[in-house]
C-alpha cells in the first residue's frame, strides 16, 4: 500500500497542483489554444474510430478463434497478443515502413489517391494495431462460456442466423464488447510510441495530444504540459466512468431477464 | 459459406495488421544484407543501449515481482479496508498515458520539482539519468505481475497455508514451501509479460531519459534516434532484436498457457467476478 502510494498518488497529485501553478486564467488559456484543442480532438477522435474498428473486427476474430477450427489456429491465436509484446516504437516504424508511399501497402494505395502515412489516417491505423488484443481477449472468454445450445434452440424455433445473432448472442456479448471498446479506447488516447512515427506530426492536422505534452516538456513549459495532461486525464476518467455505469446498468438488466 | 467468409475476413485482417508489420521489421533490417545487419547491431552505441535496457529490466522486474506477490497476497488472502481502492490503484498505470507517467517523475524529481532542490544539493541525478528511467519503467510495469497473481491466489484460497501453519510451520516456511510452489506458473507468466513491457517501454522512458547517447538511451530510444537520422536499416536492425524478444515472449506465453490452461484469461475472469460482486 505504501509502495503504491509513493509511486502513484504523490506524483499524480503533482500533476494537478502544477497545472494550476500559473493560475486558472493561464490554465484556461493553454487548454483553449487552437493547437491544443485540435490535438485533443484528433487524439480522442482517432481513438474512437480505431476502437470502433477493433470492436467490429475483434468480434469477427474472436468468434472465428472460439467457434471454428482451421490450420495454424494456435499460432494465429498467439499472434493476437503481438501488439502487447512488441515495443510501441518498433510497431511505429514498421507500420510507417508499410504505409509510406514507397512501402508494401502504401505503394499499392497511392495510385488510388489514398495516403495513409503522415496523415490522420495513419494515426487510426497505428491505434487499431495497438487496441486489437484488448477487444479479442475480452470477448474470447465470454464467447467460450456462451452456450451453443441456446443458439441451436433459437435456430430450431425457426430463427435465422441473423435473428439468432441479434436476439441471442449480441445481448449476451455486449457488456464484454463495451469493456473491450473502453480498454482499446483508453489505451489509444494515451498512446505515443507507435503514433509519432506514422503521424507526420503537423500542428493542427496530425499532432496528437501526448506529443504536444512532450514538446511542451522539452521547452520546460511545465504549466502548459500539465494543463493538457489534466484535461486528458479528466476526459478519460469521465469516459471510463460513463462506460462503467452503462455496463453495470446493462449487466443488471441482462440479469433480470 | 458464412463460416468461410468469416474465417477469411479474420485472417486477412490479422495478416494486414499483425503479420505484415512483423515481416516488415525483419525485411527492412536485412534490406542491405546480413553483413550490414551485423555491423549495425554491433555498434558501440547499440551495445550501450542493449546493456542499459537489460540493466533497467534487471532492476524493475525483481522489484515489481516482490511488490506483485505482496499485493496479490494481501488482496487474495485477507480482507481489509481499502481493498477495492488497492485493486483500482494497481490498474492505474494502465489507464494513464505513458507520456503522463514519465512527466510526473519530472515534476517530482526534476530540477524545479518537489525534491529537485534536495537532489541537487546532494548531487543526485534522477531525471535525465538512469534512476529516472528505472523509476518510470517500474511505474508502467507494476500492474503486470500483481494482476496475473491475484486470480491464481484467489482460486487457491487459504486452506493450504492454514494447514501448514497448524502443523507448526513458520510464516516464511509456509511461504517458501506452500505458497510459492502453488503460484509458480502464474508468477512466471506475470514476469514474462512484465519483462517484455519493461524492455520495450518507449513513451514514459522517452520523457525522463534526456536522450544522451550511450548513457541514457535504451533500445527503443536508440531505434528512434537512428530512424530520425534516416539510418533506416540500422534502426530496423536494433528493432529486430526487440521484435525477437516479442516473439520469444509470445512463445513462452503460449507454452505456459498450454501447460496451465487456467492462466488463460485468468485476470479477465477475476475482474468480472469482482465487478459482479460489487453490484
Amino acid at each position: 500500500m505504501l509502495y503504491l502510494s509513493l509511486l502513484v498518488l504523490i506524483p499524480l497529485s503533482a500533476v494537478f497542483i502544477r497545472s494550476l501553478s500559473g493560475g486558472w486564467g493561464h490554465f484556461w488559456e493553454v487548454v483553449t489554444a487552437p493547437r491544443v484543442l485540435a490535438s485533443l480532438r484528433l487524439s480522442f477522435g482517432a481513438s474512437l474510430i480505431a476502437a470502433l474498428i477493433n470492436v467490429l473486427f475483434g468480434l469477427i476474430v474472436s468468434w472465428v478463434l472460439v467457434r471454428y477450427t482451421f490450420p495454424f489456429k494456435r499460432f494465429i491465436d498467439a499472434m493476437v497478443d503481438l501488439p502487447f509484446a512488441l515495443p510501441t516504437a518498433v510497431a511505429g516504424i514498421a507500420l510507417t515502413a508499410l504505409y509510406a508511399p514507397n512501402g508494401w501497402i502504401g505503394a499499392w494505395l497511392k495510385p488510388m489517391g489514398i495516403n495513409v502515412a503522415f496523415t490522420p489516417l495513419g494515426i487510426v491505423v497505428a491505434l487499431t494495431f495497438i487496441g486489437l488484443p484488448f477487444v479479442v481477449r475480452t470477448l474470447q472468454p465470454v464467447l467460450e462460456e456462451l452456450d451453443k445450445e441456446v443458439e441451436q434452440a433459437a435456430a430450431s424455433l425457426g430463427a435465422s442466423a441473423v435473428q439468432a445473432f441479434c436476439r441471442v448472442i449480441f445481448p449476451a456479448l455486449w457488456p464484454a464488447l463495451l469493456t473491450g471498446f473502453a480498454l482499446a479506447f483508453a489505451r489509444a488516447v494515451g498512446e505515443y510510441g507507435s503514433v509519432i512515427f506514422i503521424a507526420g506530426n503537423m500542428p493542427m492536422r496530425s499532432e496528437i495530444a501526448p506529443l504536444l505534452i512532450v514538446s511542451k516538456l522539452e521547452q520546460y513549459d511545465y504549466a502548459g504540459a500539465t494543463a493538457i495532461a489534466v484535461v486528458m486525464l479528466v476526459l478519460s476518467f469521465a469516459l471510463m466512468f460513463g462506460i462503467n455505469a452503462l455496463q453495470n446498468w446493462a449487466s443488471s438488466r441482462h440479469g433480470e431477464r | 459459406m458464412g463460416r468461410l467468409l468469416l474465417i477469411v475476413t479474420a485472417l486477412l485482417f490479422l495478416c494486414l495488421f499483425l503479420v505484415l508489420p512483423l515481416l516488415a521489421v525483419f525485411a527492412q533490417a536485412l534490406a542491405k544484407g546480413f553483413g550490414a545487419y551485423f555491423i549495425a547491431i554491433s555498434q558501440p552505441m547499440a551495445w550501450a543501449a542493449v546493456k542499459l535496457t537489460l540493466l533497467v529490466a534487471a532492476i524493475a522486474v525483481p522489484l515489481n515481482l516482490i511488490f506483485g506477490v505482496a499485493a496479490a497476497w494481501a488482496v487474495a488472502k485477507f480482507d481489509f479496508r481499502g481493498k477495492s481502492a488497492l485493486i483500482t490503484l494497481i490498474d492505474l498505470p494502465f489507464a494513464i498515458s505513458p507520456v503522463i507517467a514519465g512527466m510526473i517523475f519530472i515534476l517530482v524529481f526534476g530540477t524545479h520539482g518537489w525534491f529537485g532542490g534536495f537532489l541537487r544539493a546532494h548531487h543526485i541525478r534522477v531525471v535525465f539519468a538512469v534512476p529516472g528511467i528505472v523509476l518510470a519503467t517500474i511505474f508502467v510495469t507494476f500492474p503486470f505481475i500483481a494482476r496475473e497473481l491475484i486470480p491464481v491466489m484467489q482460486a487457491q484460497g487459504k486452506d493450504d497455508e492454514e494447514t501448514a501453519l497448524s502443523l507448526g510451520a513458520t510464516g516464511w516456511q509456509t511461504f517458501w514451501r506452500v505458497t510459492l510452489p502453488n503460484i509458480r506458473w502464474g508468477l512466471l507468466y506475470g514476469v514474462l509479460l512484465c519483462n517484455a513491457r519493461a524492455m520495450g517501454e518507449f513513451g514514459a522512458v522517452s520523457v525522463v531519459s534526456g536522450h544522451i547517447r550511450g548513457v541514457t538511451n535504451t533500445m527503443p530510444l536508440h531505434v528512434e534516434i537512428l530512424y530520425n537520422e534516416y539510418n533506416y536499416s540500422a534502426a530496423f536492425a536494433v528493432a529486430s532484436l526487440l521484435a525477437l524478444l516479442a516473439l520469444l515472449t509470445l512463445a513462452g506465453k503460449s507454452i505456459l498457457e498450454w501447460r496451465q490452461p487456467e492462466l488463460r484469461h485468468a485476470a479477465r475472469r477475476s475482474r468480472d467476478r469482482t465487478r459482479r460482486a460489487n453490484i
